[in-house]
């Protein structure tokens, strides 16, 4: 029997990202007039640009954002070994930046800690 | 002229379904055309004459619209070979472009190269690159070098794993083993009289990446990691025709995709189409708009003759192009033909 699941994310509504400026339409006006001519050519090119959002979204792990950009990725010509290695950049940094917080940890056992 | 038009095969009729059940739900190719100011569409005369010399094949690649591989029978005869030589005599046609299957192994084909040579067309061969490592084919290179043959191969991507995942095992390591026997007859490099060109189609359902920059990546990447070189990079979108069309449907991917190539259709792309200056041929003689048509069984129409035994350059140079819904690949973004993306 076909049961209807309901998700907070399906495939079907990135095609709904619009509809996010039916309400204050001017915020939303400014943020396509910020963001659409930022990811064309420019000191960077559109494939490095596509790179960099691939990476950002799986860091910030948006389903729709990597859908866009895994496609947008192969309709600009990068290799599945390219797109593969920008997400191992964003999972390196997220390892990091947790390692990185070992400096409170290592700072705060030095305060407390003959 | 009805009488004499080809029935369509069960395949080509149930993919002309398949399409036709799609314009239900989308803006027929027709409708774009009309807001594009391009309807009817009409040829603005024959300059190529192009030849599908049959559907056999050494290869049997997922994106195929012919459905192409080394069991099947459909071979162009000698005496279609013939009529089109008549045919390309026609001083408005400067070029005969060999196509298949793969064309080579037709056994009228070097015979065929000859005589177009002869009459002083420029000949293409659309070559897989492969062909050329086959038994029997290892003086191909020799004999298209010989005759000054463009040669158009087709490589989806300058790597192993995206190559042999469209076109199968093995096939990029013996790709470019071609491309260095190529190369090492002079194609490819400096002379314009031996031209060596790439096709690259997507790997699966999305749209080919723009043209520009793309060579030179492609260059740089085969000549570090192979030692090859080529000329031009035409990128080509992949039909909505034959085994591709199959694998779309298999994978759920046949709506969303021709979306993707409606929703970018471009007017300056379709006033560009291939069709335009280009006559198609089946290895029966019958005649197309294009080899996309050809592979549905959509002879030429609207009161051009569909052999090519009847052909009439008054009523083929200037024909109406019989179009569908899988015309949409045409005109996608930068545009496709056999030529590549626009410029
Ligand atoms: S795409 Fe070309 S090489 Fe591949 S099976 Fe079809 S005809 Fe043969
Ligand atoms: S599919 Fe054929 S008929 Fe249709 S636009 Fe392309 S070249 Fe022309």
């Amino acid at each position: 029997m076909a049961e209807h699941k309901e998700t907070y994310y399906a495939a079907e509504d990135l095609a709904k990202f619009e509809q996010v400026g039916r309400s204050a339409p001017e915020a939303w006006k400014a943020f396509m007039k910020y963001y659409g001519p930022l990811m064309q050519d420019g000191h960077l090119s559109k494939r490095e640009k596509a790179l960099i959002a691939l990476a950002v979204s799986h860091g910030e792990k948006c389903p729709y954002c990597i859908d866009s950009y895994t496609r947008a990725g192969l309709e600009l010509g990068l290799s599945p070994d390219e797109m593969a290695e920008a997400v191992h950049v964003a999972a390196a940094m997220r390892a990091g930046i947790t390692l990185a917080q070992g400096i409170v940890m290592n700072n705060t056992l030095d305060k407390l800690s003959f | 002229m009805s009488d004499n038009r080809p029935q369509p095969t069960r395949s080509e009729a149930r993919q002309q379904e398949v399409l036709q059940a799609l314009e239900q739900a989308r803006p027929s190719f027709e409708s774009r055309l009309q807001g594009a100011g391009l309807h009817p569409l009409k040829a603005t005369g024959i300059t190529i004459l192009q030849l599908n010399v049959g559907r056999v094949c050494n290869q049997t690649c997922r994106h195929c619209h012919v459905s192409a591989g080394p069991g099947r029978p459909e071979d162009m005869p000698r005496e279609v070979f013939e009529q089109a030589l008549r045919v390309a005599r026609d001083p408005r046609i400067g070029t005969v472009d060999i196509t298949g299957g793969a064309p080579e192994l037709n056994a009228h084909f070097r015979w065929f190269v000859a005589e177009a040579r002869a009459l002083g067309k420029h000949v293409i061969d659309r070559c897989n690159l492969t062909v050329t490592q086959e038994e029997g084919q290892e003086d191909l290179v020799a004999f298209l070098k010989e005759h000054k043959v463009e040669v158009v191969a087709s490589l989806p991507a300058p790597d192993k794993a995206r190559t042999d995942a469209q076109r199968g095992e093995a096939v990029f390591d013996r790709s470019i083993l071609a491309l260095r026997d190529f190369n090492a007859a002079g194609y490819g490099l400096d002379d314009p009289e031996l031209p060596l060109h790439l096709v690259t189609n997507p790997v699966g359902a999305f749209l080919p990446a723009e043209q520009a920059g793309l060579r030179e990546r492609w260059q740089e990447q085969l000549l570090r990691e192979h030692g090859v070189r080529f000329n031009e990079l035409y990128t080509i979108t992949n039909m909505p025709i034959g085994r591709y069309l199959h694998w779309l449907e298999a994978k759920g991917q046949l709506e969303p995709y021709v979306d993707r190539l409606a929703g970018a259709f471009n007017p300056v792309a379709a006033e560009r189409v291939m069709c335009r200056n280009t006559l198609s041929v089946d290895w029966r003689g019958y005649l197309y708009d294009c080899d996309f048509n050809q592979m549905l069984g959509m002879t030429v129409d609207h009161g051009a003759p569909p052999h090519i035994r009847d052909y009439d350059p008054d009523r083929h140079h200037g024909r109406e192009i019989v179009t569908a819904m899988h015309c949409y690949g045409c005109t996608a973004g930068g545009g496709s033909s056999c030529g590549g993306a626009l410029e």
